[in-house]
């Protein structure tokens, strides 16, 4: 048993931290916080050469071969800059769900092209209801000319929906069945400038991870875009959800470890009453604790990564504990760490509130720790 | 990154379970086990059951060979200990002997003194206990009052000890006192192990919170202790104790999260069976909420654990995870307890001996105990300072 990164993973960490202090500072991040796309192409051709976006596709799809605790380290440093752009929807959601379900045309298609940058691509999953089930997709999907299908609907909190060129889309195509009420959902790979597509970008707490409304109206697809098995689409969101799930929470470890980082150095520095604020209990035991949390979030995160990669049985309980566990943490952190700062932590010039927000759009994101231990008490038979 | 054992540990965990399975007695899974610390009642058993530990090998296994230990690592260490809870065993008698003593001899200890009692500790022919704690010097360790002075070839000591577990079976005790008032606090103390039966010790149980007497306060009064039995140097005493301190976190650690990992699937069980407005109590959403947590505290312990022990095997020192386990475990085990408690509502209040009673009372027993949790082996406050100064480098109050 050795439950630590190797060398070659401590390696990529250290890449990946220097190259975001360089190239992802907090003056970047609030650059694209104004920028609709939330990124340049300049930034995002430098995580295509760094190999970042095809990180965990096979070398045949133009990747480099890694899984999904080799990612985790890579996400942490993200976290840690609260990088903003697609990365996330484009690897996690859209590249994801085309690497796990889709043809070899369809991989072939896409995947090379989403790692060398040329591609972004994202999930279209939650409607007006934000439910993150099977029954929340009521976006139909009806069958059109020369068996393919026309698409018809609404869909909310779409993650860079308004700049992704291809968009994954979960619509209905039949009714759920009493067997099994994830029944009647299918996945379709809808490229962004299809007629009848038009996405508007929705303006969010959290600026450096963009949401989109998308719309469609009756949009033809033809029967290549299916991806997966037709009507039985769900489990394939499933997976990419649970998969997502883990990866966001290497990123809110990656975050929370830097709220205190800057909280322990602010705690040393500042004074009142004639001493450093690191010296009073009162201070010194809330960093504590924001530790123990971190620590903790770290290690079901870890393991819910590795469980992933191994698609260990017990992978979906872990996936669900580590979402439960690191969003309850994260904002914790998140809160704690401007309460030590205290006014100056509350201003928009100090950082805090990128990660105070961060934490918040995470935290919501897949399904918050209510939703995830529900669904740990349903998976051990509770 | 890899959760599976080498084919070396599978075999070494292998022949564990198959000692264990063979060796346990039928009756003892029914009885509660929540302490590292055996219960009053538990002792004459407890003691076979070390010998019987001994006889197979499976003590001091990351001790060195030549005073009676297997030379392993810490992972077949854990492996024991999560079998041991994993089968529901009782605690070897001489915890503090084995948990603390006998590391600590083996990183301070004289040739002589290793010799001396190494081997005795492991086949508990002498039992152990901590004396650290006074009635003035608790989280404040170091203001400790005991004092040792110079008389000739001996040490003459004075003061009183309090809290402390197995004192009134033990043969040795772990002594921390003060040799040197002249100097700073933690530079005045000696480490001692002192003979129990020298005349002038008096042993006074403690009536606890449970009714139980599971430690003592102890009185010492020109008791006489030799000045080989000094454990380092003069003056060194507080780094040996230390040292003892981070071993007691880590080696109990390992037992704790294996036990909080059974007391949670009991917790489980008790909500499935007890019911609540006429349905099960699991099915209440806000208790499935707690439950679930609770389930999910559990995975998080065990694998902040294993992280610490992977440290530990590749060579690096042990020292904050002991903490940070330590002030997770407390809360949440005592959360644990309270979770218990609202499943059982009123039958809570039931104790020992009522038919009426859910598992024999033992939940009211586990209940009250847990509040030593966050005050034993060093309160969650001290634990918070140490990883404050010693991990995030804050500066000392």
């Amino acid at each position: 048993m050795d439950f630590g990164f190797s060398q070659e993973q401590e390696l990529l960490r250290q890449t990946a931290r220097s190259f975001l202090e360089k190239e992802c500072p907090s003056g970047f991040v609030r650059r694209m916080m104004d920028d609709p796309a939330g990124t340049t192409d300049e930034f995002w051709g430098k995580l295509a050469e760094l190999g970042w976006l095809g990180l965990i596709y096979s070398e045949a799809h133009g990747g480099v071969g890694l899984g999904l605790v080799d990612l985790t380290v890579v996400l942490e440093e993200m976290g840690r800059a609260v990088m903003p752009g697609p990365f996330f929807s484009t690897v996690l959601l859209g590249g994801l769900a085309v690497l796990q379900a889709g043809s070899d045309a369809q991989q072939k298609a896409w995947l090379p092209r989403i790692a060398a940058g040329e591609a972004r691509a994202t999930l279209a999953l939650l409607e007006e209801s934000a439910r993150w089930d099977a029954p929340g997709v009521e976006v139909a999907a009806k069958p059109g000319k020369a068996g393919g299908f026309v698409l018809s609907g609404t869909k909310l909190f779409v993650p860079d929906g308004h700049t992704a060129d291809l968009l994954v889309v979960a619509a209905r195509t039949a009714r759920p069945t009493k067997a099994d009420p994830s029944y009647g959902v299918s996945l379709f790979l809808v490229p962004a400038n299809r007629k009848g597509v038009a996405a508007t970008l929705l303006p969010t707490m959290d600026q450096t991870r963009k949401l989109a409304e998308v719309t469609f109206r009756r949009v033809e697809v033809g029967p290549e875009a299916l991806l997966g098995p037709l009507h039985q689409g769900w489990p394939v969101v499933a997976r990419v959800l649970d998969r997502a799930a883990v990866a966001l929470c290497a990123e809110m470890c990656g975050g929370a470890q830097k709220v205190l980082d800057l909280s322990t150095e602010y705690a040393k520095v500042r004074v009142a009453f004639g001493r450093p604020i690191g010296a009073y209990q009162a201070i010194k035991h809330r960093c504590a604790d924001m530790l123990v949390a971190i620590e903790n979030a770290k290690s079901i995160t870890y393991y819910a990564a590795w469980a992933a990669d191994q698609d260990a049985p017990d992978a979906m309980l872990a996936a669900s504990m580590a979402k439960a566990f690191v969003s309850d943490a994260y904002r914790k952190v998140a809160g704690d760490g401007i309460q030590v700062h205290g006014g100056i932590g509350f201003t928009w010039e100090h950082d805090m509130h990128l990660y105070f927000k961060r934490a918040k759009g995470s935290e919501v994101a897949f399904g918050d720790a209510t939703f995830h231990r529900e669904r740990v008490a349903r998976l051990l038979e509770l | 990154m890899d959760f599976r054992l080498t084919p070396e540990q599978e075999t070494f965990r292998a022949e564990v379970r198959a000692w264990l399975s063979a060796n346990l007695p039928p009756d003892w899974g029914a009885r509660p086990v929540v302490s590292e610390v055996p219960r009053a009642e538990l002792y004459e058993f407890g003691r076979h059951w070390q010998r019987r530990l001994h006889e197979a090998g499976l003590l001091g296994l990351t001790w060195p060979k030549e005073y009676g230990g297997r030379g392993l690592t810490w992972m077949e260490e854990l492996l024991l200990h999560e079998e041991l809870v994993l089968h529901r065993a009782p605690p070897p008698l001489n915890v503090l002997g084995l948990g603390m003593a006998g590391p600590t001899i083996i990183a301070y200890g004289t040739e002589t003194q290793k010799q001396r009692h190494l081997q005795k500790i492991l086949t508990c022919e002498e039992i152990w206990c901590q004396g650290y704690s006074e009635p003035n010097a608790g989280s404040d360790l170091a203001s400790l009052q005991t004092r040792a002075v110079k008389d000739g070839d001996h040490y003459v000591v004075n003061g009183q000890k309090v809290w402390t577990s197995l004192a009134q079976i033990s043969d040795w005790m772990m002594l921390l006192a003060r040799t040197d008032p002249s100097v700073p606090k933690h530079k005045g103390l000696t480490y001692f192990l002192v003979d129990m039966h020298s005349p002038g010790i008096t042993v006074r149980p403690l009536r606890q919170i449970t009714g139980d007497a599971e430690f003592n306060e102890v009185f010492l009064e020109n008791v006489r202790v030799p000045a080989e039995n000094i454990l380092g140097m003069e003056g060194q005493g507080w780094q040996v104790g230390i040292t003892t301190l981070m071993y007691e976190r880590l080696a109990l650690g390992f037992g704790l999260q294996a036990r909080f990992e059974i007391a949670t699937g009991a917790t489980l069980e008790l909500a499935r069976r007890m019911s609540r407005e006429g349905r099960p109590a699991a099915k209440d959403p806000v208790l499935r909420q707690r439950l679930a947590q609770l389930v999910i505290d559990n995975a998080v312990f065990k694998y902040t654990a294993k992280r610490a022990i992977t440290k530990l095997l590749r060579g690096e020192v042990p020292g904050s995870e002991a903490s940070a386990g330590k002030i997770w475990w407390c809360d949440r085990h005592q959360a644990l307890q309270d979770l218990a408690q609202e499943l059982l509502g009123v039958y809570g209040q039931l104790g020992k001996g009522s038919p009426w009673a859910v598992d024999r009372g033992n939940w009211h027993y586990t209940f009250l105990r847990s509040r030593a949790n966050s005050i034993e082996g060093g309160t969650t406050e001290i634990q918070r300072n140490i990883l404050a100064e010693r991990v995030l480098g804050l500066p000392k109050d």
